[in-house]
């Protein structure tokens, strides 16, 4: 069998199954809030056309709008300044092979839970490792907080002075970035960054090095449950916006169902 | 919030209306009954008052103008129209009409009070009825008898529900607690956002009979959910919905905060309109008698330095317009209310010339207990309407730096 | 005043009243077709020897008076268009009287009609004038109910007149109104009936209202030789007064026009109100009725109550009034209603009244009334017609 008839055939016994890692397109999912002298990104917004109706008897079908970075999206490298000038950095020129890649999943739920500025350390990364083994290169990261079960004031979470949301520390994502050479990092949160990462050092450290480093963001997935630490496979293609900087996309995940497909613990 | 007394059993009133043609010299009335200014036709050589309003004076032929007038009159002569030929009359027969005399001259029918007898003193006013033409109304001098026939050409809250639609408006809070005073059945407060908190949560939920309602005028689902919920219920909608993002077309967010603001006070406004103006249009003569558009004077008059702010409020200005012309099919009034900034933090650069939330809230519930349709709000706007009124190209030259 | 020209050798003939309707499919052209021919037929000559045209309706558009020239086949050299409501019929006559005198035109037919349809009446209100439609009809006091109910009212407290005693003219004219054939409203009316009626503007009541209908009412006028040559019975014209808005800086309507040349009036008729034989007034309500009696000389306002107790009002009493049952009792056909008392006055004058005949009529007095444009009825005029 070809690898693919052999994909297609797992995924048609069940053995692999499909996750779809991606919230609704909801007109009041939040989007991320900046201060406001900055030009905000817009929500979705749906505008019904017709609906089998006198605007259009026979069919149905919307106009929408919506910003590059609201609902389920990812950030191309061009998104930050630190990314800039990075070879094939918008989301219309980025590289097809980077968008079906590994995942580890590094579950920080019980942390969260306990902490909204919870914030993901190189010590818990290697930690996990140790259970885990090595992050390969090349494979997305994905911090796991169960914030995708939130919902609107819950999700966005903000106080009067911003966003309460956890995320990794600068030292983290540079680690993850340099030393482990992973393609991405992904949150269930509204940033790759924590809430509260204007105020760290570099700002948006997230954003800061993985666009620096020509790498992804993926930000408000969701269902990362039911994702393994390791094993599982991302498809992340993004709309080809022209220059775009980032783009609302569905994120599947392919994770196989046989328990000899994943590394045990050691 | 269950509100009693209309019987599923008893005939609903027909949208009728009274006949809303006039002259086109008689409209100039229409223009100070729904500003509440009390102008009667007047000789511009003579200084005789006349009425009804002719086009020339009828004792020395001059030219005739609208002029401020003494309200007071003597009621003739005073009767109840039992059998109206009017079907919207007939409707709400028996109606009273006098003969009365005007202090300043002429004679006039009027709408007049029901305690009002021959020989009585009465105070006039001039009304928009629901055709949204002007009319003479007579008050008993010194009276304090409510007068249903009044009530019936304004938009007194009372036993009314009403939907405010952004409850984050300076405005929105004393407007609330102002129409809970008056006696409004039920209010209504659009929640924009409903994911961001809302400041002074717990004095909204305070208010009797006040509900919040997710609310969100730039999407269609969520001004549609919310009409299909209790867009059969409300009688009273006041937009407060405003973003304010001052900013000449140079600010760096310039484009963005127009498009935004123009999703928020044109096209919000439009898809209110699409969602609540014809249940509340068809709900004319079953209750539901005023729409109000909260809007700011710079709709009206356009610095350089709140250059998408301007744009937006006019373009709501010119759907206003649009909105009030099939709402009056209903005999809905449609009331403009042009504020001077508002004490929104936004609005900060204006310092102590700025409208108090309350003094706004006061304003809109004045116009709809005398039915207005224009309403102008704090000195500021006066000033800056009354300037454009006497050299508009002065204004313009003015506010090329200016704010005000 | 200068004095004025009598009206010698000018006569009115042809009495003509095209049955009333309640309502009708017909329109306002279509009545005046029928009043032409009842003119013809009643005067044996034909439509096209008609060389005047004089019209009044209110419900004639699009047409004018013109119009109706190629409508029914005539060639007048004198026309005219009067839509001047309860005073159209004398204004009519006195402008073709003239016409016949000076020799610009030799038969004038003087027309009234309008159609009825539900809804016409109403129709017509609305854009009754342009007063009516600015500062009337918005206060639900379209039509003459409400605007005559504040006139009665300032009248009746001015003169001492009560419903009791206007009473007395609703049920003489519906006692007269039985000799009518065409008469819509002949059920016997009491006092009791009258006073009990339900109220419609108090203190006007049902009772005091006419009835909106359909028809035509026209009569011819000519010199007096032609008449003659026809054999044509007819009347002469005694005397004409006409006058609008006679009195603008009253401040409510308690008198008509008529006060202002009352006195012109009997001067140039050379007769007195006792010597009437019978008073056709404009009864749109008793109460202008009654005015009309103080404002022509009958009595003086505050002797109405008494005047109007002490005399019989029906065609066999001692002041013959609106013998045909007036509008009140016939119906009010538009503008027609204008025309009525001048036609039955005519026809009484020629004695061709049938069973409503006024024994021994010689002179009769008609009034007219029209036009409430705002507060007051504007037009007013009166004739004294005598037997040819």
């Amino acid at each position: 069998m070809s690898p693919l008839a052999t994909l297609l055939s797992a995924i048609a016994t069940g053995t692999i199954r499909i996750v779809d890692l991606t919230h609704t397109l909801d007109e009041d999912f939040p989007t991320i809030v900046l201060p406001p002298e900055m030009a905000q990104s817009a929500p979705m917004r749906i505008e019904r056309l017709s609906h089998y109706d006198a605007a259009g008897p026979a069919w149905y079908w919307n106009n929408i709008s919506i910003g590059e970075h609201t609902g389920t999206h990812l950030d191309a490298p061009a998104h930050w300044f630190t990314g800039r000038d990075r070879p094939r950095g918008t989301v219309d020129t980025l590289p097809t092979e980077d968008m079906i890649a590994p995942a580890c999943v590094i579950d920080c739920t019980q942390a969260a839970a306990r902490e909204d500025d919870h914030l993901l350390t190189r010590t818990a990364l290697e930690a996990w490792e140790a259970h885990h083994g090595r992050i390969p290169e090349r494979s997305w990261v994905l911090m796991r907080t169960d914030w995708g079960r939130r919902r609107g004031a819950a999700f966005a979470n903000l106080r009067t002075d911003g966003a309460h949301t956890p995320g990794p520390n600068a030292d983290a994502i540079r680690w993850l970035v340099e030393a482990r050479g992973i393609l991405g990092f992904g949150t269930e949160t509204i940033g790759t960054d924590a809430g509260q990462a204007g105020h760290f050092d570099p700002p948006y450290p997230a954003h800061h090095y993985l666009h620096g480093a020509g790498r992804y963001g993926l930000q408000c997935l969701t269902n990362l449950h039911e994702l393994p630490p390791t094993g599982s496979v991302l498809l992340t293609a993004p709309l080809k916006i022209r220059a775009g900087s980032g783009s609302p996309l569905r994120v599947l995940a392919l994770i196989p169902t046989r328990d000899d497909s994943q590394r045990k613990p050691t | 919030m269950m509100r009693t007394g209309k019987n599923p059993l008893l005939r609903t009133h027909r949208p009728t209306l009274p006949h809303g043609r006039r002259s086109r010299a008689a409209h100039l009335l229409t223009a100070a009954a729904a500003e509440g200014r009390f102008a009667l036709p007047q000789c511009r050589r003579c200084g005789a008052f006349a009425w009804p309003i002719p086009e020339a004076c009828p004792h020395c032929l001059g030219a005739i103008a609208l002029s401020e007038a003494p309200r007071g009159a003597r009621v003739i002569a005073a009767t109840t129209a039992e059998v109206p030929a009017d079907p919207y009359f007939r409707e709400r027969a028996p109606w009273h009409v006098g003969l009365v005399q005007m202090d300043c001259g002429p004679q006039a029918l009027v709408h007049l009070h029901p305690g009002a007898e021959p020989r009585d003193a009465v105070r006039l006013s001039l009304v928009l009825d629901r055709a949204g033409a002007a009319v003479l109304h007579a008050a008993l001098q010194g009276g304090t008898m409510s007068d249903p026939q009044l009530r019936e050409m304004t938009a007194d809250p009372r036993d009314r529900r009403v939907l405010i639609t952004d409850a984050r408006h300076v405005a929105a809070l004393p407007l609330a607690c102002a129409l809970s005073a008056a006696g409004a059945a039920a209010v209504y407060a659009g929640v924009p956002e409903d994911w961001k908190p809302l400041p002074r949560r717990a004095e909204f939920e305070a208010i009797v009979g006040l509900k919040l309602v997710p609310l969100d005028i730039s999407s269609d689902r969520s001004v549609a959910d919310l009409a299909r919920d209790i867009g059969d219920r409300i009688e009273i909608l006041v937009n407060t919905a405003d973003l304010p993002r001052p900013g000449p077309l140079s600010a760096p967010a310039a484009a963005t905060d127009a498009r935004a603001m123009m999703e928020i006070m044109a096209m919000g406004l439009l898809r209110l309109a699409r969602s609540f103006g014809p249940a509340m249009a068809r709900r004319g003569a079953d209750g539901t008698v005023a729409w109000v558009n909260v809007l700011s004077v710079y709709s009206r008059i356009h610095p350089a330095a709140l250059a998408g702010y301007a744009a937006a409020h006019a373009a709501a200005l010119a759907l206003s317009h649009a909105l009030r012309a099939e709402l009056a099919q209903g005999g809905v009034r449609l009331m403009t209310v042009l504020a001077a900034p508002t004490e929104d933090e936004w609005f900060q650069s204006f310092g102590p010339i700025r409208v108090s939330g309350r003094a706004l809230a006061g304003a809109i519930l004045s116009g709809l207990h005398r039915g207005l349709e224009e309403v102008v709000v704090g000195d500021l706007a006066h000033d800056l309407l009354a300037r454009l009124a006497e050299n508009p190209k002065a204004v313009e030259r003015e506010l090329t730096r200016d704010l005000f | 005043m200068r004095r004025r020209r009598d009206y010698a050798g000018v006569v009115l003939a042809a009495p003509v009243t095209v049955p009333y309707r309640r309502f009708s499919t017909r329109p306002a052209q279509w009545w005046i077709g029928q009043a032409l021919a009842g003119l013809a037929e009643a005067a044996g000559i034909s439509h096209h020897a008609f060389d005047g045209l004089s019209v009044a309706s209110f419900s004639l558009a699009p047409d004018s008076a013109i119009g109706l020239t190629q409508h029914f086949g005539l060639s007048p050299r004198h026309v005219d268009f009067v839509p001047f409501g309860g005073v159209a019929a004398l204004v009519s006559l006195r402008r073709a009287a003239r016409a016949v005198q000076a020799g610009d035109a030799d038969i004038v037919a003087c027309i009234a009609a309008d159609g009825s349809a539900p809804g016409s009446f109403r129709q017509g209100l609305e854009s009754f004038s342009r007063f009516s439609e600015d500062a009337i009809y918005p206060y639900g006091a379209g039509g003459p109910n409400v605007s005559f109910a504040l006139i009665a009212q300032a009248f009746m407290a001015a003169t001492g007149v009560t419903r009791g005693h206007l009473a007395r003219l609703a049920v003489s004219q519906r006692a007269n109104a039985r000799g009518t054939p065409w008469a819509l409203m002949k059920k016997p009316m009491t006092e009791e009936d009258y006073l009990t009626a339900r109220p419609i503007a108090p203190p006007i009541h049902l009772l005091d209202c006419v009835m909106p209908c359909a028809g035509a009412e026209a009569f011819l006028v000519l010199r007096e030789e032609d008449a003659q040559a026809q054999s044509l019975a007819f009347v002469r014209l005694s005397a004409t007064i006409e006058r609008h808005n006679g009195f603008p800086t009253d401040p409510v309507m308690l008198r008509g026009g008529w006060q202002r040349d009352v006195a012109d009036l009997w001067a140039m008729a050379g007769a007195a109100p006792t010597d009437m034989d019978l008073v056709q007034t404009y009864d749109d309500y008793p109460v202008i009725s009654a005015m009309q009696f103080a404002d022509l000389g009958f009595c003086t306002g505050a002797e109405l109550p008494e005047f109007l107790a002490a005399h019989d009002f029906t065609y066999g009493g001692d002041l013959p009034h609106n013998t045909s049952g007036g509008q009140l009792s016939t119906g009010q056909a538009g503008c027609a209603g204008g025309h009525l008392g001048l036609v039955e006055a005519i026809r009484q004058l020629t004695g061709t009244a049938g069973p409503r005949q006024v024994p021994r009529a010689r002179r009769a007095l008609v009034s007219g009334f029209g036009m409430i444009n705002f507060d007051r009825g504007l037009g007013s005029g009166a004739v004294v017609l005598e037997a040819g």
